[in-house]
């Protein structure tokens, strides 16, 4: 990228940033981000930003809980010191298993629910003390921003198409970040 | 858009004229507001109610448990009453935001937060009791598997008592991160909304920086559905275990295979009559009643009203078993002849007309409509359901199988204090967190707003688009924008009008300059002291000719009262979509009624 310009171009209607979003790839200029207020159905799509594979971490998460929790009670209650209780001797695991159920199911529920999280967290880069990120504070609100890759365009140009798709403002940005 | 498509024969469920913008202004207003004065006589009492408790619980702690009623045969009673009490209540919060998920309930939205909230707080309280009860809470660790020379022994895994360690635990910090995820847009929203420098601190590190990208929503809706995935089943295992706690045991009355179905309903029938008496109050104080309406409220009474149900079927099973095993003990649970008639028959029939008959009146549209039959209807569950749970520990022991054993049960002062002490604590949490935190999910509820608002639905019944119609006045400022983001080569822009941003409209010098000519004549808006009006009252203008009409610099109904022909032509000409009628429907002379 030769110049490093972005444009922050601000939409204040969710279906007309739909709309521009589907423009805009349909002419092949570069979507670098859009910040939302809220979940808009379809933009992951709109954008073609592969899935999420979160959902598979969570569930490999889950068979880690249940192998800790499995691992842990065969140890405590059949290997380590093995108790009567209630005239129920503890032989082995698989005998005694019923009764360890409950806590399986509670370790593999702990397990995906609290590791997936800190994935999400991970991932997006969220975390206390995280100084936010989005550039204009009406994105939280109601408005909608595209960073458009304005680089090797003419600014009049797409500026002018931008205000077609429905744009309220457009903002100049020289990032050097980006350059 | 078909995408925000919704029969119009659901009610709305978000009133009024509301914008995207009006949702942050709603939700914000309590957190940038001041208190006002009832919210300090409210925390007063509950503050004391809850340092009463305190003093109770420390004399408790450094006295032992013998200063409660509790006595040989009766070694549960209120503390575990309490305890189960509070964790039904906290099952609500769960399923409001995990299964009706799931069931892709979009209700849900205004009341997930707060149910929410309840349900951690709940579950606080719920935790405080078996900690009490260990008479030593300083040696509370022994319940976590620690090995042996640390403690007394390993845990004992076959306990339902150890695996209420692990369900509770589980559920409380399972639901504190789900509500707290889904709390981050909306503390960014209020950091971004504040313009205090200490808010913006606290509410940006609470926010955890979220920013709203695209993939970052993607995420978070991914993380929502497992994470409700997950706590469905969660939920109905806690109160499930709660009640292994009782039906492994072999006392009449508690050894019951059909506990783990009817403590389940049974606790979302406490739950949600809590968040009716929480939320009924809160619409009224924060003014949220546009987002929490008579039809969330009607929901609510009908979940009340099939879990009531199903309580009510485990009441007759119960009873009907217990008669027609002939067993001599049955005759003294907790739901027989000899209860009913017994020295604890007020317990009992509190039990039956709190839960079994009140509720019915739910049945009658009208009633389950009104607001304060409503409220009373969920004040009376809740002491109901308290009832349940003494009834079945306290009168079940009560006559257990040794006759000679029989006795009664009466609380101390500090059972009753360590009770309404919770209770205080439980309103000091949740009335802080009304004034603290965004009370309804405002991001999730935008995400509806168009599919469900009154507003939306309204425009979608009349055939138009909905694309354009989220534009709000105050924030969208079109005066403030720069005039072309080439304006280093474009110098002379700063020559035309600055509240005109014709751009995408006007490609020519000339037309700049006609439209210079247009607002010398019609007037032109000073956003500093004028304020835009509705233009979309005037028939013929829809919210995308309106933003058009904005972006010519035509604001209000004193400018487009002033057009002529002239005026209509040169629209026509520069804006497309102009529907060329703007004569016949004699624009001007609307405006000129509407200015008035």
């Amino acid at each position: 990228m030769a110049s490093g310009n972005v444009l922050h171009v601000l939409y204040n209607d969710d279906d007309i940033l739909m709309k521009a979003v589907k423009e805009l790839r349909s002419k092949h200029y570069r979507i670098i981000e859009v910040y939302t207020p809220f979940p808009v159905h379809g933009l992951d799509k709109a954008m073609g930003l592969p899935y999420t594979r979160i959902a598979i971490c969570s569930f490999i998460y889950g068979l880690i809980g249940l192998s800790v929790a499995t691992l842990m009670m065969n140890f405590i209650m059949i290997e380590d010191w093995p108790r009567n209780i209630g005239g129920k001797p503890s032989f082995s695991y698989l005998q005694n298993m019923p009764a360890f159920v409950p806590i399986m199911f509670e370790l593999t529920v702990f397990f995906a629910a609290h590791l997936m999280v800190i994935t999400f967290y991970m991932r997006s880069k969220i975390w206390p003390f995280k100084k936010a990120e989005n550039p204009d504070v009406r994105t939280t609100d109601d408005h909608f921003l595209i960073e458009v890759d304005a680089a090797n365009h003419d600014l009049d140009e797409l500026s002018k198409f931008l205000y077609d798709t429905g744009a309220t403002e457009i903002s100049l940005i020289h990032n050097e970040e980006h350059a | 858009m078909s995408s925000h498509y919704e029969a119009p024969i659901r009610e709305p469920l978000i009133l009024g004229e509301k914008s995207y913008h009006d949702i942050s202004v709603d939700v914000g207003a309590p957190i940038l507001g001041k208190a006002n004065k009832s919210w300090w006589i409210c925390f007063s009492i509950a503050l004391i109610a809850f340092l009463w408790g305190l003093g109770c619980i420390v004399y408790t702690v450094s006295t032992g448990i013998g200063v409660w009623g509790l006595n040989k045969t009766i070694g549960w009673a209120w503390d575990i009453t309490n305890f189960v009490w509070w964790v039904g209540i906290g099952h609500a919060g769960t399923l409001i935001s995990a299964v009706l998920l799931l069931f892709r309930q979009k209700w849900r939205m205004a009341i997930n937060r707060s149910a929410e909230a309840m349900t951690i707080f709940a579950v606080v309280q719920a935790g405080l009791f078996p900690i009490i009860h260990m008479g030593r809470p300083w040696l509370a660790y022994w319940v976590v598997p620690i090995p042996n020379q640390f403690g007394s022994l390993w845990v004992n895994f076959n306990s339902p008592l150890l695996w209420d360690v692990f369900a509770i635990s589980t559920y409380l910090s399972v639901s504190l991160v789900f509500w707290w995820t889904g709390l981050l847009p909306d503390f960014a929203m209020i950091r971004d909304r504040t313009k205090s420098p200490f808010q913006q601190k606290i509410y940006g590190i609470l926010s955890f920086g979220w920013s709203g990208r695209a993939k970052d929503w993607q995420r978070f809706e991914e993380v929502s559905l497992v994470l409700a995935g997950l706590a469905t089943p969660l939920v109905l295992s806690v109160h499930t275990i709660v009640s292994f706690d009782f039906a492994t045991s072999v006392v009449p009355g508690w050894h019951s295979t059909i506990f783990p179905p009817y403590f389940v309903a049974g606790a979302i029938f406490s739950g949600f009559a809590m968040v009716q008496t929480l939320l009924l109050v809160m619409r009224k104080v924060v003014n949220l009643e546009n987002y929490i309406t008579i039809v969330h409220i009607e929901f609510m009474n009908k979940v009340i009203l099939l879990t009531g149900g199903i309580v009510t079927v485990a009441y007759l099973t119960e009873y009907f078993i217990g008669w027609y095993s002939g067993v001599p003990y049955e005759n003294y649970t907790y739901l027989s002849f000899g209860a009913a008639t017994g020295p604890y028959w007020w317990a009992f029939w509190a039990l039956i007309i709190c839960n079994l008959i009140v509720p019915l009146t739910l049945w009658v549209k009208k009633w389950r409509r009104n607001i304060l039959w409503t409220f009373i209807v969920a004040l009376v569950i809740n002491i109901g359901m308290w009832f349940e749970r003494f009834d079945i520990i306290v009168i079940c022991l009560s006559k257990d199988r040794l006759a000679s054993t029989w006795t009664m049960f009466s609380p101390t002062f500090v059972d009753i204090g360590v009770f309404v002490g919770t209770i205080g604590f439980f309103f000091v949490l949740f009335l802080l967190y009304a004034r603290t935190f965004p009370v309804i999910a405002q991001a999730e509820v935008k995400s509806i707003l168009k599919s469900s608002g009154e507003r939306y639905k309204r425009i979608r019944e009349s055939g138009e688009d909905l694309a354009g119609t989220a534009t709000d006045e105050r924030t969208s400022n079109y005066a403030a924008r720069p005039e072309s983001l080439a304006s280093a080569s474009n110098a002379d822009a700063t020559y035309h009008q600055s509240t005109v941003n014709a751009d995408a409209l006007v490609d020519t010098e000339t037309k700049k300059a006609e439209i210079d000519l247009m607002l010398a004549k019609i007037g032109k808006y000073d956003p500093a002291t004028q304020t835009a009006d509705d233009l979309k009252k005037i028939s013929g203008v829809g919210p995308v000719l309106e933003q058009k009409l904005h972006q010519l610099g035509i604001y209000t109904y004193d400018q487009v009262s002033k057009m002529t022909k002239t005026e209509y032509d040169l629209l026509d000409e520069i804006i497309d979509a102009f529907p060329g009628r703007a004569e016949r429907d004699d624009w001007a002379g609307q405006a000129q009624n509407l200015k008035q």
